[in-house]
């Protein structure tokens, strides 16, 4: 009986924990991503019911302002080359808002449509570009006239009302007319 | 002198003994922030950036394609290819994938599935509209063009 006091408490040895932990953080580190969902959201318009006949649009030419990217990556704004795709926010900013009643820009802000329409051949990259330049114009129109930055714009949180509030706001009765043309084949 | 003599005799090694307990905790933020890998992307992977990025809230709506030139071009051309969970697919599939995803969704979200769509910036804009189209078809009208956000230089 003696004996089995002399033995002690018994213990785990655990120096070798940290190298079992590092382990399983390698492991973790290996085989899995860090979720990073961004990107341009894009509402595709509803594919056209077969049965019913198109319906008619009457668009006034000046309503609509029109981006072409050809196979070579170029700009074609407004029957104009465009050889700097950066310019394209501050011109369909103009275009959208019409600050001098221009009569060759859009009548109102809500009649614009931005109209893009690439070729088959175009890359990708450019097509994001553009995109991207596109829906900054309007992102910035939208932040203008809520009162904050267009980055705290985009990224307002719909599900609360606050910041849907804000959201409403600035987007108001101007929709984000950019329509995607179907390519020239 | 002797004042400094005693210092010296202080111990020099570092204690370990909180070293299990700081690389658990590390091991808990990996955890919690990560997902699994899901699928191997079998395409070249270089996407271009863009500024007027958005945030995607529910990342179970979301459904991935992954298009683009293949990394293994021996075996399977150089054509950039669509990439949907692990295997290549023709554009006319596009339709029953989103499906099969919708189908995963509980009947409140199913409107609400996002397409992911990953394209190299090397693709060319026929394959993505052709992509679109099937898209159209399969009305799954919210589509996100993944972008890494642009590193401003100014």
């Amino acid at each position: 009986m003696a004996r089995k006091k002399d033995r002690g408490t018994p213990e785990v040895n655990s120096g070798s924990m940290a190298d079992i932990a590092f382990l399983l953080l390698v492991f973790f580190l290996v085989t899995t991503t860090i979720p990073n969902e961004k990107g341009l959201l894009l509402q595709l318009p509803a594919k056209p019911d077969p049965n019913q006949p198109p319906p008619e649009v009457k668009l006034n030419d000046r309503n609509i302002f029109k981006v072409l990217i050809n196979s070579e990556d170029r700009l074609l704004v407004e029957d104009e080359p465009l050889n700097d795709p950066s310019k394209l926010k501050e011109m369909v900013k103009e275009f959208v808002m019409n600050p001098n009643n221009d009569p060759t820009l859009s009548e109102s802000p809500q009649d614009a449509i931005v109209s893009l329409k690439n070729n088959r051949g175009t890359s990708y990259e450019m097509f994001i570009t553009v995109l991207d330049e596109l829906q900054g114009a309007y992102y910035e129109i939208y932040a203008e006239r809520a009162g904050v930055s267009p980055e705290e714009f985009r990224n307002l949180d719909l599900n609360n009302p606050e910041e849907r509030a804000i959201y409403e706001r600035g987007r108001g009765d101007i929709p984000m007319a950019i329509s995607i043309a179907q390519p020239s084949k | 002198m002797s004042k400094f003599r005693k210092k010296s005799n202080t111990k020099q090694e570092i204690p370990t003994s909180a070293l299990p307990d700081i690389i658990f905790m590390l091991l808990f933020f990996f955890m919690v922030t990560t997902v699994m890998r899901e699928n191997t992307v079998k395409v070249e992977q270089q996407l271009p950036r863009a500024e007027q990025i958005k945030k995607l809230e529910k990342v179970e709506l979301v459904s991935y394609v992954y298009i683009g030139k293949p990394t293994e071009t021996s075996v399977y051309g150089t054509e950039p290819r669509i990439q949907i969970n692990d295997v290549f697919i023709d554009v006319k599939d596009i339709v029953q994938f989103v499906e099969e995803e919708r189908s995963k969704l509980n009947e409140a979200e199913k409107n609400q599935l996002t397409i992911s769509l990953k394209v190299d910036s090397e693709a060319k804009m026929g394959l993505i509209t052709d992509v679109q189209e099937e898209l159209k078809e399969a009305n799954a009208l919210k589509v996100m063009y993944s972008t890494p956000q642009e590193i401003d230089l100014d």
